[in-house]
């Protein structure tokens, strides 16, 4: 009871500092995959500093992220990467009014290095911290790129390991309308990129080739799941660009740079129909105005250009983060972390790492 | 002056944390069984703190566990005394993980054997001891330092050593490779040797900070953003990968 009253208390101290300028300066934490990356931000929207430290290239030669590799990278550059931050916004630990941190979903071993990290600092400092929701972060994004949004919208997210739709109903409440039921979307990218030989990170290999390419040279079919007909399903299309390349290699045909682009060019279009399909289906039913896009897979600009065009041809805003806040960063966790924050979220110093945390 | 050391010890099962004050233990907290390093180690440091009254601020060091062990569990220790020391700019001090459980047994002049299970018959081990000088002061000595090892090859390097001298004094294992080992270890002893008692036979924070304070004294200390945990193997991709590369 007298910690619930001694929060309020100190809740209604922010609120107060806020109102009179002073704003809630915070250090976040993003360690959920391949980067490392610290940020601080001013009342969640303003960015003083966005630092990453990206592991592609550790990751590069095994074609996708090894967790193990990716934990003993963190744990190398943590502080490296959170004293950048600092001395990029030019404050010190002392100016920080909270911590925020990446505490699921991801890779245990990676959130952890963040989790304990965090948790140290905020202890040593003696100052609140905020856990936060990776998938938040990515919406959360779009509030530091446009300063006027605000929810309710409709929000896709869509990276190497998540791939929902979801409605932001409000800063820290979201509800899930579709999520895939096998591949993430970015990762789908990977694979076809791996079967034409484009390697890894497939996604920006794979929208390259597909710029030389025909759209309409193969047709892959169009997921549709019964149950939810906003979920996604990425297997079907996968197995389809599989089979098609087989038979070739079976004729004898050589797979050659045209044969590349034209299976990247229709994938995609695969990709870009089933997103365009769900996510017009959604802003009519749930009569949405806004739409936003978020995670590594938005920086695709074929896939941007397509649902930007489709979903203010329906009426509604199209809002899309620059490509260094759709990638992981930890600028978006101080954005989430600080609605979280003014909400009253706080996390004890028992908080662990959640590989498999839920977002509603 | 005195010294105060932060000890942090979570490479193996169990967790701890001790504080050290000119090399008196002034407090140590234990973790517990099946309750992740990451849930316990930040709040029995708060309580550490809290009981013994002593300031954060105040601490000279803060000597960590740096492996071998638990590639998950060296790294919540090392990632919050490296988020410790950045924020209250304090050094770290990089404790040999088996170094500070041969410390379990400061004093004992016979061969000193932790072991860690390192998987596929192999655990990670060294050979230590403690030699009393004539002018009363003790030296640590390492015959064999940290290494992974078969445990049959460890045998026999015990065996050539305790035949070098004519009457030694009991070799002591410890450490819980024991759990998976002992039967080993009974079938193939040619030498004396026992078992370390129970209060010395895993890792300990006390220890930790205890020769943290002797490295201290040396001037052994890293700065918090250079430290990083002594693995000693590489990940499971790397070693496929090379093991790929050499067919």
């Amino acid at each position: 009871m007298a910690k619930i009253k001694k929060e309020k208390k100190l809740n209604r101290l922010y609120k107060a500092k806020e109102k009179v300028g002073g704003g809630i300066t915070m250090l976040s934490i993003e360690t959920s995959c391949d980067e490392t990356a610290a940020a601080v931000t001013v009342n969640g929207r303003q960015v003083l500093s966005n630092a990453i430290y990206s592991q592609i290239d550790l990751h590069t030669i095994y074609g996708g992220v090894v967790p193990e590799i990716a934990s003993r990278a963190h744990i190398e550059k943590i502080n490296q990467i959170v004293q950048k931050a600092l001395d990029d916004a030019g404050k010190t630990l002392d100016d920080m009014d909270a911590v925020a941190v990446t505490y699921g979903p991801g890779l245990v071993g990676a959130l952890l290095v963040g989790v304990a990290f965090a948790k140290a600092v905020a202890f040593a400092k003696n100052i609140p911290l905020v856990g936060v929701h990776h998938i938040k972060g990515h919406v959360c994004a779009n509030y530091i790129e446009y300063p006027e949004l605000e929810p309710p919208f409709l929000c896709l997210v869509a990276s190497g390991g998540h791939t929902h739709l979801v409605k932001a109903v409000s800063y820290t409440d979201y509800e899930i309308i579709g999520r895939t039921r096998d591949d993430a979307a970015g990762e789908a990218y990977d694979k076809i990129a791996r079967a034409i030989g484009l390697g890894y990170p497939g996604g920006p290999k794979v929208e390259k080739a597909a710029h030389n390419g025909d759209p309409h040279a193969f047709e892959f079919p169009r997921a549709k799941i019964a149950e939810n007909p906003y979920d996604f399903s990425f297997s079907g299309v996968k197995s389809a660009v599989l089979n098609t390349i087989n038979s070739y290699k079976m004729k004898g045909i050589e797979i050659d740079e045209k044969f590349q682009a034209d299976i990247a060019a229709s994938f995609q279009q695969d990709v870009v129909d089933t997103m365009k399909e769900r996510v017009l289906m959604a802003l009519d039913e749930f009569g949405m105005d806004k739409f936003a896009m978020a995670g590594g897979v938005a920086s695709n600009q074929t896939l941007r250009a397509a649902l930007k065009e489709a979903v203010e041809g329906a009426g509604a805003s199209f809002y899309c983060p620059s490509p260094i806040l759709c990638t992981d960063n930890a600028a978006m966790i101080g954005a989430a972390g600080y609605y979280e924050f003014i909400n009253g979220k706080r996390a004890g110093l028992d908080l662990n790492a959640v590989p498999g945390l839920k977002l509603e | 002056m005195s010294i105060r050391i932060l000890g942090i010890e979570t490479s193996g099962p169990l967790a701890s944390v001790a504080l050290l004050k000119d090399g008196e233990v002034q407090g140590m907290k234990v973790g517990e069984f099946k309750v992740t390093h990451s849930e316990t180690l930040m709040p029995m440091i708060d309580e550490l703190v809290k009981e013994t009254g002593m300031k954060l601020e105040s601490l000279d060091a803060i000597a960590v566990s740096a492996g071998p062990g638990s590639f998950t569990g060296l790294r919540i220790g090392s990632a919050t005394a490296k988020g410790l020391g950045m924020a209250l700019n304090k050094p770290l001090i990089h404790i040999p993980t088996l170094h500070g459980m041969a410390y379990n047994l400061l004093g004992h002049s016979g061969f000193i054997v932790p072991m860690i299970d390192a998987r596929r018959g192999t655990v990670y081990t060294g050979i230590f001891t403690f030699v009393l000088r004539a002018d009363n002061t003790i030296d640590f000595e390492v015959f064999q330092d940290t290494c992974v090892m078969s445990i049959e090859e460890l045998m026999e390097r015990l065996e050539l050593l305790t035949s070098l001298d004519g009457n030694p004094p009991p070799v002591v294992f410890l450490g819980d490779g024991l759990f998976e080992y002992h039967e080993k270890i009974d079938q193939l002893a040619t030498f004396d040797y026992q078992y370390a008692p129970d209060e010395a036979m895993i890792q300990r924070a006390d220890t930790v900070a205890l020769l943290g304070q002797l490295f201290f004294y040396h001037g052994m200390t890293v700065p918090a953003d250079q430290e990083a945990p002594d693995y000693l193997q590489k990940s499971q991709a790397e070693r496929v990968k090379e093991e790929k590369e050499q067919k």
